[in-house]
């Protein structure tokens, strides 16, 4: 790791004005992603401003059909919650689907949010259920939220405070993992709220998560599997490694979302 | 340097320490506990895995400041004396290792496990818990023969 100097506020108005005060530092959550980044020296940050000790950010509340996730709040407790298991499943398994139980530990949905990888399961979810992305200064709707791989609308020292997710009348998740790693290799994640139908696409899109307006299209007329059939993203635009080329992910994208639409029907 | 103080294994420790020190480093370089191993330190192994507060987590992912205040248990802490924790003795008795470089993450894992779901898992739960635990020797069937059987001893000791 490249040196660094280490904060650790009380509250979110001190961290933000540490992170206006050092340009170049960065904000850590549960550090799951970003401390490995560091280890390879992928990111050396002058500051970092710790985030764990800000209670303020850390819990879960359902009202009026919204369920609302603390920044900080660890993928173990939202995967184990009773309100998000009795208003969202879907977002609970989600949460239970990811990495190991080390990470589910540690990790934070605002984190993972806020890192936007491609590969990352959260982002299905903020996009499908149409979820809003508040932070310290604005609130964000997850369609302009997510900008690209790795890249988001936040701007240099804006801190997520919260996420809010309207509950769907069905919603599924569904993740085909990558053997080794277990992230995505492509996750589909369906929400259907009275007659719109919402189709969100990670570890496939080489911009990251993105949503399939065909498939919306078909799940809207008839919210079956069978309404997919012959229907493909194309495969030019996805992603290609040694895992998978772009051809077999354009398949299992189908293939998953038939999975989450049967699951959730 | 930035001064940091923990609870390990029962004992209050304070150091000066560089912000970059991970917990894993605090505690074999600093503390000399190395029970706790390093396998891969790119957060995918689980050998470094400690209980945090209660949590297993994976020490060389966690900045030892990060853990100020803190109340860590390691492997080393788990023995009442001569006497080994019920996942020790469940190992040991299974032939739960081999080499024995990923049993510390295996045992703080499964003792965190079992607080979590209780005694009586099933061979699935299991595996599909040790997800982030690798081991390189034992194929793992005695592995999770070992924790099913640890899992009952600690339900049996906590009645
Ligand atoms: C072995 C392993 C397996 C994993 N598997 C999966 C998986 O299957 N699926 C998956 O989705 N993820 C997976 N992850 C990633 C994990 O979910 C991370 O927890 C998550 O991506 C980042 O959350 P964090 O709290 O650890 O954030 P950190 O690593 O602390 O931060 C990540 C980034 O977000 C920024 N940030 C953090 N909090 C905020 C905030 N409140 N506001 C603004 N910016 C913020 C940080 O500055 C940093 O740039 C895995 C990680 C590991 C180590
Ligand atoms: S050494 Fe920490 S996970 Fe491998
Ligand atoms: S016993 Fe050798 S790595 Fe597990």
């Amino acid at each position: 790791m490249y040196e660094f100097a280490y904060h650790r506020p009380g509250s979110v108005s001190e961290a933000v004005s540490l992170a206006g005060d050092h340009a170049d530092g960065k904000l850590l959550a549960g550090g799951q992603t970003l401390l490995p980044t560091m280890k390879q020296r992928l990111a050396g940050p002058s500051d970092l401003i710790d985030l764990s000790r800000i209670d303020d950010l850390r819990g879960i509340s359902v009202k009026d059909g919204v369920v609302t996730i603390k920044a900080l709040t660890r993928h173990v407790t939202v995967a184990t919650s009773p309100e998000v298991k009795a208003a969202i499943p879907a977002l609970a398994a989600l949460a239970g689907m990811i990495g190991d139980p080390a990470v589910r530990n540690k990790g934070t949905i605002g984190g993972s949010v806020a890192n936007n990888d491609p590969a990352a399961d959260y982002p299905s979810a903020c996009l499908a259920l149409g979820a809003t992305i508040t932070t310290n200064k604005r609130a964000i709707k997850a369609d302009d939220f997510f900008q690209g791989m790795f890249e988001t609308a936040l701007e240099e020292g804006e801190i997520i405070t919260s996420i809010s997710f309207p509950v769907a009348d069905k919603a599924n998740y569904q993740k085909f993992r990558n053997p080794a790693s277990r992230y995505a290799l492509v996750g589909v994640f369906v929400a259907k709220v009275g007659a719109h139908v919402r189709v969100a696409v990670t570890g496939a899109g080489s911009r990251g998560v993105f949503r399939v307006a065909d498939f919306e299209a078909a799940l809207e007329a008839s919210f079956t599997p069978a309404a997919l059939d012959g229907l493909a993203v194309p495969a030019s635009g996805l992603n290609s490694d040694i895992h998978a080329d772009a051809e077999y992910r354009a398949h299992l994208i189908t293939v998953m979302a038939k999975r989450a639409v049967a699951a959730a029907a | 340097m930035t001064a940091v103080s923990m609870t390990v294994n029962g004992q209050i420790v304070s150091a000066d320490i560089d912000p970059r020190t991970l917990l894993v480093q605090f505690l074999r370089e600093q503390l000399r506990l190395t029970g706790t191993h390093v396998g891969c330190d790119t957060s995918q192994c689980g050998c470094c895995v400690v209980h945090v507060n209660g949590d297993a987590l994976k020490s060389c992912t966690t900045l030892a400041l990060t853990c100020d205040g803190a109340q860590i248990v390691t492997i080393e802490g788990l023995a009442t004396g001569d006497v080994l924790h019920p996942m020790q003795a469940a190992f040991r008795e299974n032939h739960g290792l081999q080499c024995g470089f990923c049993t510390p993450g295996m045992i703080m894992t499964a003792v965190e496990l079992v607080r979590r779901k209780g005694a009586n898992l099933d061979e699935h739960t299991i595996r599909e818990e040790l997800e982030g635990n690798l081991c390189r020797c034992t194929g793992y069937h005695n592995i999770v023969k070992a924790i099913a059987a640890g899992a009952q001893a600690m339900g049996a000791a906590a009645e």
